[in-house]
């Protein structure tokens, strides 16, 4: 058994391992510490696949965005847990059904699978061209052909940062806030009333 | 030696926990988000295998804008989450009944 075989079966079995922990565990919290691992292993097997690029890319979006992201909710909220996870047992058989069928299926269907004609599957990984990184590699091509579709992928992200600062941002009522306008507007004319009474006589203000 | 198949089958399992996740945690919005994530995972897993073995770069590259979307989705998602839990003070997907669906 090779390294590049070992590797595989390693990060494949502690990838399932730790996908089937974040859906059964009972804390959420231990949830996202074990989605945490997935994406690690995940990266593992990116790498046996020649894409370091997208590995590195997955380390540092996914745990180093999205999981914090996760855990940060998780730790804001303050639910009882318990009381969520009461209908488990219900819901399991016929999850369980579910998952069967769609697992059946999918065997099915790429076990009788093959590659339509002139499509050449190789049967051995190959490095990069000549010359090239991987991450050469995807850029030369991330920024020819797929320009447009990279240029609307940042589009999203903009997007979904506006929906979520728009969605979670609140104002709130009754708070006392520094009006720099209203100060800066301000001047002596409307900000100082000069008065000169006579003796034994009050100011009117 | 390890084969395309091999990673279409780890990509096959890990796609079908995550829709068993989604059955078997239904009031539980987090845990329902991350199983998306893992079945988000799965595709990348699956779009990677076949870039390395078609020997072409685009699968890779179609991972990334997967990654884009799901980044996204995550974040919008649990700010939708947020503002949920804001309102009704749970965040079981079984309240969410307003709109008498």
């Amino acid at each position: 058994m090779t390294a590049a075989v070992f590797a595989f079966y390693l990060f494949a079995v502690v990838l399932i391992t730790a996908a089937v922990m974040v859906i059964l565990s009972r804390n959420p919290v231990h949830s996202v510490l074990w989605l945490i691992v997935c994406f690690f292993n995940a990266g593992g097997l990116f790498i046996l696949l020649g894409a370091e690029f997208l590995a590195m890319l997955l380390v540092i979006v996914y745990v180093g965005a999205v999981a914090v992201l996760f855990l940060f909710v998780v730790m804001m909220l303050d639910i009882d847990f318990a009381e969520l996870r009461s209908g488990m047992a219900r819901y399991l058989p016929f999850g369980l059904a579910v998952g069967g069928v769609l697992l059946t299926e999918i065997i099915l269907a790429v076990g009788s699978w093959q590659a339509g004609a002139g499509v050449p599957l190789f049967d051995v990984l190959a490095g990069v061209p000549d010359g090239m990184t991987n991450t050469q590699w995807i850029g030369s091509v991330l920024y020819t052909r797929y320009l447009y579709i990279f240029q609307a992928a940042g589009l999203v992200l903009l997007v979904s940062m506006i929906g979520a600062i728009v969605l979670t941002h609140r104002q709130r009522i009754g708070t006392k806030r520094q009006s720099i306008a209203h100060q800066v507007a301000r001047t002596p004319k409307n900000a100082v009333h000069p008065a000169q009474p006579g003796v034994g006589q009050g100011v009117e203000l | 030696m390890i084969g395309l198949s091999h990673y279409l089958a780890v990509s096959a399992v890990l796609f079908v926990l995550g829709v068993l996740g989604i059955f078997i945690n239904r009031k539980n919005v987090i845990i329902i988000l991350m199983s998306i994530e893992l079945i988000l995972l799965a595709v990348n897993i699956n779009f990677i295998a076949f870039s390395a073995y078609l020997h072409q770069v685009h699968g890779q590259i179609f991972a990334m804008f997967v990654l884009t979307v799901a980044a996204g989705e995550a974040a919008i998602g649990l700010a939708i989450l947020v503002l949920y839990f804001r309102n009704r003070g749970t965040i079981a997907v079984d309240d969410a009944d307003m709109m008498k669906g």
